[in-house]
C-alpha cells in the first residue's frame, strides 16, 4: 500500500517527463515555422504549435512540481490515505491534458494567452486542483511545526486555485466589455500563476536541500521564512511589471515596479549557506540532484540580473514585446524550474542509484551540454530581442517583416541550440525513465 | 514562530484579495468611450480568442512576436479597417487564410476599435523620468 501510495508521485513525474519531451518537439517545430513559413502552415501552423509547445512545457512544470510535493509529503509522513483520491487527481490531469492537446490540434481555441484551449478543459484542472488541496490537507495535518517548504506548497496550491479561477473572469461580459481592465486581470493572472507554481518548485528545492544535507535547518531558519514571504509578496503584487505600457491605473505600475525590485535576492544567500554544509560524501550520494540544484543557483543569478533590469520601466520600454522577454521566460522555466525539477526527479525516481554516476560520460555530457545549449539559446533570444527593441524605438522605422527577416541568423541559433536542448533533456529523461524500472 | 507565520500569511492574503477586488470593480467608475459598441467589442474579443490571433500578434506588446502589434492598427494612416480585412481573407507568407463569417469579422473590427480607442501602444510614445518610471507623452482623443 505504501509503495502504491508513493507511486502516485511517480505517475506525476513520469507524465511530466513525457510532456517535457513532447513540449520540446513542439518547440522545435514552432521554431522551424519561424524560419520556414510554409512548414506545416496548412496542417498545424504556428497558431497551433505555439500553444502546443507552451502548454506541454507548462504541464511538465506543474505535474513535476505536483509529483515532487506528493513524494515530499509521503516521505515526511507515514500516511497511507488518499490513494484513490490522489489517483483521481492524476486521472483528471490526464483527461485535461489530452483534451487540451486535442483542442489545439483541431484548432478549437477560445481561451486567453497561455491558456488558449477551449475553456471547457479548465474544469478538470479545477477539480484536479481541489483534490490536490484536499490530499495536501489530509497528509500535512500530521506534520507539526511546519518547515518553510510545507508553507510554500500550501501557498502554491491555494494561489494557483484562486488565480486559475480568476483567469476565467472574462467569461462574464462585465469583464470582457472593458478591454484595459480585462488585460490588467489577464496579466495579473499570468504573473501570479507563475508565482504560485514557483512556490511549489522552490518549496521542493528547500525540501531537497534538507534531504541531501540530512539536516532540517535549511527549511526552518528565519532567512528561509523571510524568503518565503518575499516570494509570496511578489506573487501577489509584482505582476504590474508586465503591463507598464498598458493605460491602466498608475498605482498598479508603481506597485509592480517597487515590489519587483525586492525579488530573488535572498535565495542565492540561502543556497550558498546550504552548499557550505554539504560534505563530499553527500555530494557523491546525490550527485546529479546536487549538481542540478547548483545549476539552478547559477541560473537564478543570471535571471536575477535580467529580471531586475527588465523591471525598470525605462529599460522595459526596450525589452517589452521583444524576444528578451522570451529569453527571460526560457531562462527561468528551463534554467531554474527545470533544473530544480530534474534534481527532484533524480532524487525521487531513482533514489540511492546515483553512486558512481558521476563517471557516466553520457550523463555528464548531457548535463554540461544542457547548460551550454541553454546559454546559447538564451543569448540568441536576447540578441534578437535587443535588436527588435532598438527597431521599435527607432524613427523612422523599417517594415515589421523586414525587421523580422534581419533576425533570422539569431533564430537559426535558437533552432540549433533548441535541438541541443531536446537531445540533452531527452537523454536525461530517458535515463530516468529506464533506470526507474530497474530500481523497482 | 508558527503563529507569527500564520498571521503574516493571513494579513498578506487579505491585502491581496482587497487589491484584486479594487481591480475587478474599477470599470464601475470608468466613463465609457462614446464611439465604442461595448457589447460588439466584447464579442469581438471572443473572435480574437477563437482564432487564437494572440499566438502571433500583440496588444500593448503582449502576445506572440511573429506578427506586428495590432493595438492601433485601425488608426494607422497606412493600414486601417480594409487593410485588416484584406490580410485576414488573403493571408501572407506566414499568416494562413482565415475564413471568418461577416458577423465575426464585424465583431473583430469592433474589438480592434476598442483597443485603438484605449490608448497608444507604440513605445516611442512614452518618456522616462528620473526614477526610471515611464509616462505617456500624449493622450489619445
Amino acid at each position: 500500500m505504501k509503495r502504491k501510495n508513493r507511486q502516485i508521485g511517480d505517475y506525476f513525474l513520469i507524465s511530466a517527463l513525457i510532456l517535457l519531451l513532447l513540449g520540446l518537439c513542439f518547440g522545435i517545430l514552432a521554431a522551424l515555422t519561424y524560419l520556414y513559413p510554409h512548414f506545416l502552415k496548412e496542417q498545424l501552423g504556428f497558431v497551433s504549435l505555439r500553444p502546443l509547445h507552451v502548454s506541454s512545457v507548462l504541464f511538465w512544470i506543474i505535474l513535476a512540481a505536483t509529483g515532487s510535493v506528493y513524494h515530499g509529503l509521503h516521505q515526511l509522513t507515514s500516511e497511507n490515505k488518499n490513494h484513490r483520491s490522489s489517483q483521481a487527481h492524476w486521472f483528471l490531469w490526464v483527461v485535461a491534458i489530452l483534451g487540451i492537446l486535442y483542442s489545439y490540434i483541431v484548432k478549437d481555441f477560445g481561451g486567453k494567452e497561455y491558456w488558449e484551449f477551449n475553456p471547457v478543459w479548465a474544469l478538470p484542472i479545477v477539480f484536479a486542483w481541489l483534490l490536490f488541496l484536499k490530499n495536501f490537507i489530509t497528509l500535512s495535518k500530521t506534520i507539526v511545526n511546519w518547515p518553510v517548504y510545507i508553507w510554500m506548497w500550501l501557498t502554491g496550491i491555494l494561489f494557483f486555485l484562486f488565480t486559475f479561477s480568476e483567469n476565467y473572469l472574462w467569461l462574464f461580459p462585465y469583464f470582457r466589455e472593458h478591454f484595459v481592465n480585462g488585460m490588467t486581470i489577464q496579466w495579473k493572472v499570468n504573473g501570479s500563476l507563475v508565482g504560485a507554481w514557483n512556490q511549489l518548485i522552490y518549496g521542493t528545492a528547500f525540501f531537497l536541500m534538507d534531504r541531501i544535507s540530512n539536516t532540517t535547518h535549511t527549511g526552518r531558519n528565519k532567512l528561509a521564512f523571510f524568503m518565503f514571504f518575499l516570494g509570496l509578496f511578489n506573487l501577489m503584487f509584482n505582476w504590474g511589471h508586465h503591463i507598464y505600457t498598458l493605460p491602466t491605473e498608475k498605482y498598479i505600475r508603481h506597485i509592480g515596479y517597487v515590489v519587483s525590485m525586492t525579488e530573488w535576492v535572498f535565495f542565492i544567500k540561502i543556497v550558498y549557506n546550504w552548499k557550505k554544509t554539504i560534505n563530499e560524501i553527500q555530494k557523491y550520494q546525490h550527485y546529479f540532484s546536487f549538481h542540478f540544484l547548483i545549476a539552478a543557483d547559477v541560473w537564478v543569478f543570471i535571471n536575477l540580473i535580467q529580471a531586475l533590469i527588465m523591471s525598470i520601466p525605462a529599460f522595459n520600454l526596450y525589452t517589452h514585446g521583444t524576444h528578451v522577454t522570451v529569453a527571460h521566460a526560457m531562462g527561468t522555466t528551463i534554467g531554474i524550474n527545470t533544473m530544480i525539477l530534474f534534481a527532484a526527479c533524480f532524487e525521487f525516481l531513482i533514489p540511492r542509484r546515483e553512486k558512481g554516476w558521476q563517471s557516466n560520460p553520457i550523463l555528464s555530457i548531457s548535463f554540461w551540454g544542457l547548460q551550454i545549449c541553454l546559454f546559447v539559446f538564451w543569448l540568441s533570444l536576447n540578441i534578437a530581442g535587443i535588436q527588435k527593441g532598438i527597431w521599435q524605438m527607432s524613427n523612422p522605422q523599417s517594415s515589421y517583416s523586414k525587421m523580422m527577416d534581419s533576425l533570422h541568423p539569431y533564430f537559426e541559433w535558437v533552432l540549433f541550440s533548441g535541438f541541443g536542448l531536446l537531445l540533452t533533456l531527452g537523454t536525461l529523461s530517458f535515463t530516468l525513465l529506464l533506470n526507474r524500472k530497474k530500481a523497482e | 514562530m508558527r503563529q507569527g507565520v500564520t498571521y503574516i500569511f493571513i494579513f498578506l492574503s487579505i491585502l491581496f484579495v482587497v487589491y484584486s477586488f479594487s481591480i475587478y470593480l474599477k470599470p464601475l467608475f470608468d466613463t465609457d468611450h462614446p464611439s465604442i459598441n461595448k457589447e460588439e467589442a466584447a464579442n469581438g474579443q471572443l473572435v480574437w480568442q477563437k482564432y487564437n490571433c494572440q499566438a502571433c500578434h500583440q496588444l500593448y506588446g503582449l502576445g506572440g512576436f511573429l506578427g506586428p502589434d495590432l493595438t492601433n492598427v485601425l488608426s494607422n494612416p497606412y493600414k486601417g479597417e480594409e487593410y485588416v480585412r484584406a490580410f485576414i481573407q488573403s493571408g501572407t507568407k506566414q499568416m494562413p487564410v482565415f475564413t471568418i463569417p461577416d458577423q465575426e469579422m464585424s465583431a473583430l473590427i469592433a474589438f480592434l476599435k476598442s483597443t485603438d480607442a484605449s490608448g497608444i501602444a507604440d513605445p516611442r510614445n512614452f518618456s522616462t523620468n528620473h526614477f526610471g518610471m515611464i509616462q505617456e507623452n500624449e493622450k489619445k482623443k
